[in-house]
């Protein structure tokens, strides 16, 4: 019988996180800190008008951009966010998550050979799905001496004639980085001069704890180039209803929809209900869970003080990513030992890059009672070791 | 942080949680503990905060507690208002709160007793006989499935998985 898979698709490594996930699986007694989304329910409001939709019988297909209704809200929210304004009609699509809108930037825009820049430690699939669409990922390794942020002389030392796209993956997983304005400043300049277009995953930019999350689109000459990806998984605690968008010029939406027509045809129904509710009546869910996270974080961060584990303040996303280097350990090696010696799950750095060697993801998104025994364990492990 | 912020903060975070730890409140706020102390021990001073309390689900214990409302109509006297009658009725350690309320009756007796007959014989003999009390509604409370914000009929339960990206 022939091969029957593509040697494309089987040269994709699978993700470092699968493996973990599988040891993590076996062992029932393991508590985690290991989760890429947030503890919290759902806000019941947009809980109940996904559930009155239903009721309504709103069970069709909506049109494949999306309800026009939560295209407008889209539209308003970067407006009142970032002052940046988005026809309609033309310049948004609701995706099936965040991470499909990433999969048809990509593909809608690199030519076979194309290379796509992906700084890193960063989200897992942006370099898989760069190979799925024939471009070729460069990858930039973010240095914990600069706390994680691009830095614009990285672009240019990884800038060729090919070099099309680049991804910013800001506030970031894993690492909880931000980029300030001042540094989105120094990118923004290098992308306008060597004619780059920007992929921005912008999906934790309501979870920020310092100050305002600032869309590199809203910077001078950047809207033109920039795709912006948003999305209601992290902000509204709705990871499970597959909601997400992305919002950028008509020409590069136009192909990215024409995709989704064919892949998807529309998001959820009942989900694209509930995301309207979310972002008309949603602010207050968004503040207090960003309240209750800026308050595990700051705990985190005392305790990993406390236990003289270092690691440097992020201030977005609900991650902190502390090394582990002094304890002459891989990444790997430390999250499998602590995973079977203390039953607790953390996320190697490795899974989001190679550059993310010697440190390790901790998530908080968890109830402080959770948090704080995970981090007894955390303890009672560095002590041993 | 500003003052009031972090009195704010404060009332949030001891509202659900008024065992929590001076030291830890003030990691948590960012704030030096010696601020959230003070800030906490003025508010206790004002009068803002009024107590420490722990919210018990007494129906899963052995003791035996009925809760009741109840609904209390008043003639308001000259010069007092409904002050006087409502000082008359809290003052019995077995109420547990007294509202004054808009609407179809005057004020709100919420009532712990030990058994149905203890509340009745405090309707019947204490609240119905006073003088300037026309007439009482009580309900009583059958099950509580919220209280004080917290749910009381399940358990939080993280069902997410425990990996992903």
């Amino acid at each position: 019988m022939r091969n029957p898979l593509s040697d494309k698709v089987t040269a994709i490594r699978p993700s470092g996180i699968r493996k973990f996930f599988d040891i993590v699986q076996e062992m029932d007694d393991a508590i985690s800190l290991g989760v890429g989304e947030p503890d919290f329910d759902t806000p019941w409001h947009i809980r109940d008008e996904g559930i009155y939709s239903l009721e309504k019988g709103r069970t069709y297909y909506t049109s494949n951009a999306g309800l026009k209704e939560l295209r407008e809200e889209i539209c308003r929210y970067m407006d009142r966010t970032q002052g940046l304004s988005y026809d309609p009609l033309h310049e948004v699509f609701v995706s099936v998550g965040g991470s499909e809108a990433i999969d048809l930037a990509l593909r809608a825009m690199v030519n076979p050979g194309d290379e796509v820049l992906i700084p890193q430690p960063s989200y897992v699939s942006y370099e898989p799905c760069a190979i799925l669409a024939d471009a070729k990922p460069v990858i930039i390794e973010l240095k914990g001496e600069n706390d994680f942020r691009l830095k614009p002389e990285e672009i240019l030392e990884k800038c060729t004639d090919r070099t099309k796209i680049l991804v910013m993956p800001f506030p970031n997983n894993p690492t909880g980085a931000v980029m300030e304005p001042e540094d989105l400043e120094a990118v923004a300049r290098v992308i306008r001069e060597k004619d780059l277009y920007v992929i921005s995953d912008e999906i934790y930019g309501e979870l920020t704890y310092r100050g305002k999350h600032v869309s590199i689109a809203s910077l001078p000459g950047m809207r033109e180039r920039t795709i912006v990806i948003g999305g209601f998984s992290k902000a509204y605690a709705m990871t499970g209803w597959r909601l997400g968008y992305a919002v950028g010029p008509e020409l590069i939406l136009k192909q990215m929809i024409k995709i989704h027509q064919f892949a998807i045809m529309c998001a959820p129904t009942t989900s694209q209900y509930a995301g309207i509710e979310a972002l008309r009546n949603g602010d207050d869910d968004v503040a207090m869970m960003r309240e209750e996270y800026d308050r595990r974080r700051r705990l985190l961060l005392h305790e990993f003080q406390e236990m003289g584990l270092p690691c440097f303040e992020p201030f977005g996303a609900f991650y902190a990513f502390p090394s582990i280097r002094d304890t002459g350990m891989s990444s790997e090696e430390f999250a499998t030992r602590l995973l079977k010696e203390e039953r607790l799950a953390v996320v190697p750095g490795t899974a989001f890059g190679d550059c993310g060697e010697g440190y390790i993801r901790i998530s908080y998104a968890y109830s402080m009672e959770d948090l704080k025994r995970a981090l007894e364990r955390l303890r009672r492990f560095l002590k041993k070791i | 942080m500003e003052q009031q912020e972090l009195r704010k903060k404060l009332l949030q975070i001891v509202e659900k949680n008024s065992r929590i730890a001076i030291d830890e409140l003030a990691v948590m706020l960012g704030v030096p503990e010696i601020d959230a102390a003070g800030a906490l021990q003025s508010m206790e001073e004002e009068g803002i905060i009024c107590g420490y309390h722990t919210m018990i689900d007494w129906s899963k214990t052995s003791i035996e507690a009925v809760s009741a409302l109840i609904e209390v109509k008043v003639t308001p006297q000259r010069g007092m208002g409904f002050d006087t009658v409502a000082e008359r009725i809290y003052k019995y350690p077995e109420v547990q709160s007294v509202y004054l309320m808009s609407g179809g009756f005057d004020l709100m007796v919420i009532l712990e007793g030990k058994s149905l007959q203890e509340v009745a014989g405090f309707v019947s003999n204490k609240l119905s006989t006073m003088d300037s009390i026309l007439s009482t509604a009580t309900h009583f409370i059958l099950k509580k499935y919220k209280d004080h914000g917290t749910i009381l009929t399940k358990k939080y339960e993280d069902t997410r998985e425990r990996v992903s990206p």
